[in-house]
């Protein structure tokens, strides 16, 4: 038992142990050697484009810095991967740098007490304003981007709009007419639902986060504090815009079987004309479907007022370092952080995971050639015409969203009482949170 | 009379040997043509014979798959399975073994935990926190030992009520020679239950190969799965692949199957005869 | 068989009349049936299944993250009963338990009478029935999921054949945990008739020669002698998939995840849910929930089935 600052015994037995095994399991190879040089380790989730892009980075890093030996090694994605974040934080035992969402998931890993404060770093002035403010606490702030942002938006067949002479709507009364016309001129189903994969159904909901702070520039703040709710407008309009587009009879007729790579398809080849869904998306079109990068683009998702129209976006996962790294590995550490905040970084990102939006820190550009899934976003950032969503705002976040869309958007449960599910199903993560008024 | 017997016995069969096949037969046809089929045409997920057998390249593809991972979960399924199952015979057999033979007061209360840990659900948090006490979350070895916990009752049950057809007599000669327990136990009666152990064997064997919520909670991710554990998670990654999938679920299907055609008997003899006492 | 146990029991008791130590002693030196036999395996399952069975009363009253536990008593199951997308895991564990039971118990019964009378082929037709007992229920749960897809599945497909519109078996809100039940039904009804089976093998033929000599038909034979003798046969298929469709998990997460939304939920699944979401503590919760739905059916069930066993 060799964790003795451990608050409770439950805790404390089942933390050691677990520290045992990765000990055992080799998990924790850092540390500096005789020579003067130092290895540090790298942790970042197994996707391959992520291992790729990380590979890279640490080559052009040890280039630069031949003192310094960067281990890549790969945790896995989702649920999995938070557990076992928090539990090699908790022990102690975290690698010497790793990357990991920010916005409510960074919060959950209470960071003022886990992590390296690095405001100071000259990076730091750099960073895009809402990129700091989810990577940072009150006291300080944790990391430094390791990608591009994206957005929750609609994408879209331009060669559908133009045979049928659209315009992108501004609102979501314009947005209906458009699917109407598509639906009845026959050319392609109006909207691409793709319930197979049940994540991307939350898309309406959540990509319709700029509209409901457009609103009430307070909802997040009221969110948190439990004073306001999805069950009431604004928050309400995203599961209503869900339950009327199914109404309508817009959705393609295997939404509740498709799966993303089929909405991402539907739209490449034009057999749907929209999908709500995350521009990530434009990796999967750059690989798949080459030959539609130009057609395929992006529009917020429309809300009441076309001036008050704008993109939700998404913020890139971080590279943070966990307290547990010191001495000359800390340095190392720092450097590698200073390294990832470099245009040179973000030039080998960019060729190796396809864009998915602008970068977030100054100095950094996308290629020339971009999707236009990501180039149709760029006039939302140029105007300012953006906001964080939810998760980047508040800590409060229910795991059960993705099957209450799922139920709406299928017509199980109607729009009012999906909210108020989703009302519950976030109490119980904002209770474990420790949140006050809840 | 005789006419409708025989009428009966052929034209009653023959209907249930056509029902049976369409019911019980097709879809294991449809894993297999799915599997041998190219990449193209299994996409098209018909039921059909395929028109060129890529059997073997798939088989030899899905076990290639990401740097061998599911070659590497068939040894880590072997290995469970084999660990765990002579865990369980050997120490079932002892508890089955004293159970019958020495008569206290304490065999009520044995008895009733055997009949709990049938019917009793696993506590999944705590065994999790026990496990991660003990160093052994994540590991093989955890979830071994997890696999000899849940399976002993069952052992124990059927062991018990072999162990009254051995008579006591070779026991009570085997004393005078002078054996002690251990001697007893291997030389004597380990032989002697031969049958029922070989029932244990095959009928946990299935269970423990085919298991998946388990691995599922105490050895979940990749890098150390079980093939049942990876199977579930290569239908994620590949969903396109329609051909490796089904040929991964062919290689699965395999392992039970030859138990089935070697041991026949004792499966269902296990599997009816040890759930008639439970 | 119990007689034995009784006998050999009385003869331990004579060899060791009274408790004097010095004879207990010399009792446990020489004893060739020692108690440290019983040690390894309880090990094992104490450590294993009763700490954490026992520890999860403790813990399903906390809340509790990697960081923190924290004593809130009986408030996880105030969430558990009212959280309404919980509940509907609560109804279904109990709609697909008994939907899958009682369709066993007839069909088993039914199967097992049509495949003890003298027809052709029936050893074949008892494998080909019992096999998927023995396939591992994610292939046979991922296959299934394949041919029942509304659009593409070869289910839908030989149905449009016949000029039927087949529907969303596992897409349709009201389908999907029937659907599921159904392939539950497909993979288990072989060992229920194969119990079936050997309990019909093993009645005496004396029964029906004596009612054959009354002139009772196939019906009376039937009625008045395989049912009430197979007694302890259905009693076991009950137990077995009664306790198996309360515990189910792995077909419906194989086949839908719960979904679509909730509708096919069950208590299995959504225990998994909330430990993955991290609410450990409401884990266990419903982990408790479910021991106490298991034994308050199963020992009160089984007290009653095994009581009428021994009255006949």
């Amino acid at each position: 038992m060799s964790f003795p600052s451990i608050r409770r015994t439950a805790v404390a037995v089942g933390v050691s142990a677990a520290a045992l095994s990765l000990v055992l399991t080799g998990c924790s190879s850092s540390g500096s050697s005789d020579s003067g040089s130092v290895t540090i380790s790298y942790l970042v989730d197994n996707g391959a484009a992520t291992v790729e892009a990380g590979n890279a980075l640490i080559a052009d890093f040890q280039a630069k810095n031949p003192n310094i030996k960067v281990e890549l090694e790969t945790r896995p994605p989702g649920a999995e991967g938070d557990n076992l974040i928090k539990t090699k934080l908790a022990t102690g035992d975290m690698n010497s740098v790793f990357q990991y969402n920010t916005g409510s998931l960074l919060k959950a890993l209470e960071p003022d007490k886990s992590l390296v404060n690095v405001a100071d770093q000259p990076w730091v002035s750099r960073l895009d304003d809402n990129f700091k403010t989810v990577a940072s606490t009150e006291n300080g702030t944790y990391g430094v981007p390791t990608g591009q942002s994206s957005a929750g938006a609609i994408i879209y067949n331009k060669d559908v709009y133009a045979k049928l002479g659209l315009q992108i709507p501004k609102t979501w009364d314009e947005f209906m007419a458009n699917n109407k016309k598509i639906l009845d001129s026959g050319t392609a189903a109006p909207i691409a639902q793709t319930y197979g994969d049940t994540w991307s159904s939350q898309l309406f909901v959540l990509g319709d986060f700029y509209n409901v702070q457009s609103q009430d520039a307070d909802w997040a703040k009221k969110y948190t504090e439990n004073k306001a709710k999805f069950a009431d407008e604004p928050g309400l309009s995203g599961f209503e815009h869900l339950e009327e587009a199914l109404k309508a009879g817009y959705f393609n007729k295997d939404y509740a079987t498709a799966t993303y790579d089929d909405g991402v398809r539907m739209i490449a080849k034009g057999e749907a004309a929209h999908y709500p869904i995350l521009t990530f998306a434009a990796s999967a079109l750059s690989v798949n479907y080459p030959e539609a990068v130009k057609t395929v683009g992006t529009f917020p998702i429309p809300g009441k007022s076309a001036d008050k129209n704008g993109l939700t976006v998404w913020m890139p996962s971080a590279a943070y370092i966990p307290k547990s790294t010191e001495g000359a590995e800390l340095d190392a550490s720092k450097k590698f952080l200073d390294f990832l905040a470099t245009p040179d970084a973000c030039k080998i990102v960019s060729e190796k995971i396809a864009p998915t939006g602008p970068f977030v820190i100054d100095g950094c550009t996308l290629p020339d050639s971009v999707p236009a899934i990501v180039s149709d976003m760029q006039p939302y950032f140029d105007e300012g015409k953006t906001g964080l969503a939810l998760e980047f705002v508040s800590p409060v976040k229910g795991p059960a969203l993705e099957q209450i869309t799922v139920a709406v958007g299928s017509g199980i449960t109607p729009a009012k009482q999906g909210a108020g599910q989703y009302d519950e199903d976030v109490k119980k993560q904002a209770q474990q949170l420790g949140l006050e008024g809840w | 009379m005789r006419n409708k017997t025989l009428a009966w016995r052929w034209g009653g069969g023959t209907i249930a040997v056509i029902l049976a096949l369409l019911i019980f037969i097709l879809p294991f046809l449809f894993i297999l043509f799915t599997a041998s089929k190219s990449q193209q045409e299994a996409s098209l997920l018909q039921f059909s014979w395929p028109t060129e057998w890529h059997l073997f390249d798939n088989l030899a593809q899905v076990i290639q798959t990401r740097n061998g991972l599911p070659l590497r979960a068939f040894i880590n399924s072997a290995v469970l399975t084999v660990a765990s199952v002579s865990l369980i015979v050997v120490l079932g057999a002892m508890v089955g073994f004293i159970l019958q033979r020495r008569q206290q007061k304490w065999n009520s209360l044995i008895n009733g935990l055997v009949l709990v840990g049938l019917i009793v659900p696993p506590a999944v948090v705590p065994t999790i926190w026990v496990l991660q006490g003990t160093g052994l979350f994540k590991t093989l070895p955890g979830l071994i030992f997890v696999h000899v916990a849940f399976g002993l009752p069952f052992a124990v049950m059927l062991f018990r009520a072999f162990m009254g057809s051995v008579p006591r007599e070779l026991d009570e000669a085997a004393i005078i020679d002078g054996a002690g327990p251990i001697r007893l136990f291997m030389s004597i009666i380990l032989p002697l239950i031969r049958p029922v152990m070989i029932t244990v064997i095959v009928v946990q064997s299935v269970a423990i190969f085919n298991d998946f919520t388990y691995a599922l909670y105490f050895l979940p991710g990749d890098s150390n799965a079980t093939v049942q554990l990876l199977l579930y998670n290569f239908q994620g990654q590949n969903l396109t692949q329609w051909g490796l999938l089904f040929a991964f679920i062919l290689l699965v299907t395999v392992p039970p199957l030859v138990m089935y055609i070697f041991f026949n008997r004792q499966i269902v003899e296990g599997m009816t005869s040890g759930s008639v006492k439970g | 068989m119990t007689t034995e146990i009784a006998s050999s029991g009385a003869t331990g008791t004579r060899r060791s009349p009274g408790p004097a130590p010095a004879a207990n002693k010399r009792r446990k030196k020489q004893s060739p049936y020692p108690n440290w036999f019983y040690l390894p395996a309880g090990l094992f399952y104490t450590i294993l299944f009763l700490v954490p069975t026992g520890l999860s009363f403790y813990f399903a009253l906390t809340r509790w993250n990697l960081f923190d536990i924290e004593f809130i008593g009986f408030e996880n199951f105030v969430t558990f009963f009212k959280e309404q997308a919980l509940i509907q895991g609560f109804i279904n564990t109990f709609i697909y338990a008994f939907l899958t039971s009682g369709a066993k118990v007839v069909l088993g019964l039914l199967l097992g009478v049509f495949l003890t009378s003298q027809i052709i082929a029936r050893g074949f037709l008892r494998s080909v029935i019992f096999f998927p007992a023995l396939v591992s229920t994610i292939g046979i749960g991922i296959t299934f999921k394949v041919l029942l897809d509304p659009f593409d599945g070869p289910v839908n497909q030989a149905l449009a054949v016949l000029g039927i519109g087949g529907p969303g078996w596992l897409t349709d809100p009201s389908l999907a945990l029937i659907s599921i039940a159904l392939v539950d039904i497909w993979k288990g009804v072989g060992l229920a008739t194969l119990i079936y089976i050997a309990g019909m093998v093993a009645i005496p033929q004396d029964y029906y020669e004596a009612a054959r000599v009354d002139g009772a038909g196939a019906w009376n034979n039937f009625w008045h002698i395989t049912l009430p003798l197979l007694r302890p046969a259905t009693a076991t298929v009950i137990l077995l998939s009664l306790i198996g469709g309360l515990r189910s998990f792995e077909l419906i997460w194989a086949m839908t995840k719960g979904g679509p939304g909730f509708t096919s939920d069950v208590l299995g699944s959504v225990i998994y849910k909330q430990y993955q979401a991290g609410f450990f503590g409401l884990s266990t919760a419903g982990n408790v929930v479910l021991f106490l739905v298991v034994a308050a059916l199963i020992f009160p069930l089984s007290a009653w089935l095994n009581k009428g066993e021994k009255e006949s």
